[in-house]
């Protein structure tokens, strides 16, 4: 009959080229994930420089495959090229405010896949919880997670979560929190928290790391070595966010640190003093960092290659924030409007859709900084009954 | 009983089964504790529908009031007018059978739990004219019709004749006393434009007083389930727009707008209230919002010992616009726990802490 498609020679494969060999390596900013994908009369041909590339275009491929009321499966005629506009495309999960079972993250990293989501930023230890095990420090979950036995990621579950993002051409950046969010830290590392004072006397209350006793570098650096090797990740996120410095005010000893140091009542000097020095720890381990936008808010001396993670929101004033960052040289990457924990009645992914990252004034080499961003799924209110459908 | 007896058994630490010495004297503050689904907006399958109404059960809801058709689809399958579903719900497979229809009712009967239909006219029924030619009114541009359908069309006897038929059907499926009627959101700019409603107005002397040609319609309905031995309910409109109502129809008050003020008003003409207007609970928004759902006080409001007493309860509604089977239980609950509780406890059980504190519990024995 006329009207009928008129079926071509049945495609059975899809060939697939990668030009740079080699799957055993982890991807990074830089991997280059552009791909062609060309479907024809019975030929379909996937081609990219790179393993991860093909993963991209394979993505692709299953969302052009339809299924007709017979049940045949077809794809139309196609010519793509594709590339992504941004190199780092991440997602947060938090899995401190509430432990996040691991079919719970494997799920995430396959949705993500779904979206060539290419960066899990694993919020793994916070106030609430520390259910991250260390080998170095195993009283750190023992003390400090939910539960012990229970709610906790053993080494073999972060070798896990990393291999299964791997395979899905997704990195995974480990952010430990320092030194405010550390609340849960404090029961496995004692000494390592600042005591808060009520007067002359402690009040039993904890703060931020404390940054003026050489214990609190000793033990950052014994972590740090072992997070540096467990994530092999060039990035770790450091955190630095939200520094309460009321507890550091309270304490005696260092508001004589502070007089020593010259630092009058200024406590972001502090601040900066704890985080430069972490810098260079982490630096040392041959790590690259990303840190939250407070840490180059507070002026702390940045290693020109640090990526700036702007959150913070206020009717627009991150853009400010993007321009500034970038034109100080730094790399930026983007969350503030991203915060999908925040949830609202409605169509509200079509704010996050409309959100411009570049929309901010700079010149294009500023432009050029912005390397992406992340959509954050904070977990005060979310655990693994309503992550899915909250996230997606 | 059975079910707080359930939440008063606990474990020790050796997996023993332990219960406190206890003696509880219990009963509800409000007879009428409900959850509004929808079930047009998006189709429910029956596994979400029953996975809800045990966790109605878990924080003692009564009702189950059944939003089955809407606008956007129609999947309730009528034995008298199978067309309705065969051309109005989303597709074939996305309906209520007869045996759908009564395995719900029957578990939700084990429960403890009544199945309210909503049967909601004359607004709200887009849904209805793909199936029933003739029901819905022409809307008309410039002497023409455009095409497109406005709400049932209250000057045809023939929509009565369907009523009649309809509701004998429903009123036969569903065995409770009552049915809701509806009656929201009727949108006259349709029947404005249509010529014979034009000219019915003017013979029945309206003026251009559309909300008496809504009443006149809703009267009819009325009489008709009236005659079949059924209470009915209503949403507020009906009341506002001063349909005749029987002494005993329940206004369901859903606007959120000084809703103090209409019960004071809907009881103060000696009628039964369902509250709804503070919970409509897909208004979803970031944070602990049980905390104000729980916080409502449903007999505030300016009125007599007598007045109060016509309030029987009130309703969480979960509207189905942002709502499907992959999202309903979580957005849905504990939530709702929030109004089960102020819905049954004595209106002084108010502390937000003591709350909080039982909430989080209560959740982790519901998951």
């Amino acid at each position: 009959a006329e009207n009928e498609l008129s079926w071509e020679t049945p495609c059975t494969e899809l060939l697939v080229y990668v030009s740079t060999p080699g799957c055993d390596g982890f991807p990074s900013l830089d991997s280059k994930e552009n791909y062609k994908l060309s479907v024809s009369k019975g030929s379909m041909l996937l081609s990219a420089e790179t393993i991860w590339g093909a993963l991209r275009g394979l993505e692709t491929f299953s969302q052009l495959v339809g299924r007709d009321e017979n049940g045949t499966y077809y794809i139309n005629e196609t010519e793509i090229v594709d590339f992504p506009r941004f190199p780092h495309r991440g997602l947060l999960l938090d899995t401190s405010r509430h432990y996040l079972p691991l079919r719970a993250i494997l799920e995430t990293l396959d949705v993500m896949a779904y979206n060539k989501f290419n960066v899990f930023h694993w919020h793994i230890v916070d106030d609430p919880s520390f259910p991250y095990e260390s080998s170095t420090f195993p009283e750190l979950s023992k003390q400090g997670a939910f539960n012990a036995m229970t709610h906790v990621y053993t080494a073999s579950d972060v070798r896990t979560v990393i291999e299964y993002a791997r395979l899905r051409g997704i990195r995974v950046i480990a952010e430990f929190d320092t030194p405010g969010h550390t609340l849960s830290w404090g029961p496995g590392a004692p000494g390592l928290l600042t005591p808060c004072y009520m007067g002359t006397a402690p009040s039993g209350a904890y703060g931020p790391i404390n940054p003026i006793v050489n214990s609190t570098y000793q033990f950052v650096t014994s972590l740090f070595k072992e997070v540096s090797t467990v994530f092999p990740d060039f990035f770790l996120h450091l955190g630095g966010d939200e520094v309460d410095f009321t507890c550091w005010k309270s304490n005696p000893e260092i508001r004589a640190f502070m007089v020593e140091m010259g630092f009058g009542e200024d406590y972001k000097k502090l601040e900066s003093f704890y985080i430069q020095r972490l810098l260079n720890i982490v630096s040392s381990l041959d790590k690259g960092y990303i840190v939250w936008q407070e840490v180059f808010d507070n002026d702390v001396k940045l290693r020109p290659d640090t990526i700036i993670h702007v959150w913070k929101e206020n009717n627009m004033q991150y853009l400010n924030e993007m321009a500034n960052v970038t034109r100080a040289g730094y790399r930026a990457l983007l969350s503030a409007p991203w915060y999908l924990n925040r949830i609202s009645y409605g169509q509200d992914w079509i704010a996050a859709y409309k959100v411009e990252p570049l929309s901010f004034e700079g010149s294009p080499e500023q432009k050029a900084l912005v390397i992406g961003g992340e959509a954050c799924m904070w977990g005060e209110y979310v655990d693994v009954t309503n992550l899915t459908p909250r996230l997606w | 009983g059975l079910e707080t007896f359930s939440q008063l058994v606990h474990e020790d630490d050796y997996g023993s089964f332990l219960v406190n010495e206890s003696e509880i004297n219990d009963f509800p503050r409000f007879a009428h504790r409900g959850v509004l689904l929808d079930t047009s907006r998006h189709y429910l399958p029956l596994k979400t529908i029953l996975t809800n109404l045990d966790a109605m059960a878990f924080n003692k809801f009564n009702v189950l009031h059944w939003h089955i058709v809407d606008d956007q689809s129609f999947p309730y399958q009528s034995i008298y007018f199978p067309e309705l579903s065969e051309k109005g719900a989303y597709s074939s497979n996305l309906i209520y059978t007869p045996t759908d229809v009564q395995l719900v009712i029957e578990y939700a009967r084990l429960r403890g739990i009544r199945v309210i239909p909503e049967f909601d006219t004359p607004g709200h029924t887009q849904s209805w004219g793909k199936g029933q030619k003739d029901l819905l009114t022409p809307c008309y541009n410039g002497g023409q019709p455009t095409g497109s359908f406005g709400p049932v069309n209250p000057v045809w006897n023939t929509t009565y004749d369907f009523m009649t038929k309809f509701f004998k059907e429903i009123s036969s499926v569903f065995p409770d006393e009552f049915i809701h009627l509806g009656g929201d959101e009727v949108d006259f700019s349709c029947w404005k434009s249509n010529p014979e409603v034009e000219e019915f107005m003017k013979k029945q002397g309206f003026g251009i007083d559309f909300a008496k040609l809504e009443s006149y319609y809703v009267q009819n309905i009325l009489d008709i389930v009236s005659s079949y031995n059924k209470g009915q309910m209503v949403w507020q409109e009906v009341f506002d727009h001063k349909a005749q109502l029987k002494p005993d129809t329940v206004v369901q008050v859903w606007m959120a707008n000084n809703y103090a003020r209409e019960l004071s008003s809907v009881t103060g003409a000696g009628l039964t209230a369902v509250l709804s207007a503070p919970w409509y609970l897909d208004y979803i928004s970031y944070g602990q919002d049980w905390k104000k759902y729980y916080s409502v006080e449903p007999l505030k409001f300016p009125g007599s010992e007598k007045q109060k007493k016509l309030v029987i309860g009130g309703e969480a509604c979960l509207w189905g616009e942002f709502v499907d089977a992959t999202n309903l239980t979580p957005r849905l609950w504990p939530r709702a726990s929030a109004v089960g509780e102020r819905l049954w406890s004595s209106s002084n059980v108010t502390n937000l802490q003591d709350a909080y504190r039982r909430l989080t519990n209560h959740r982790c024995r519901m998951l």
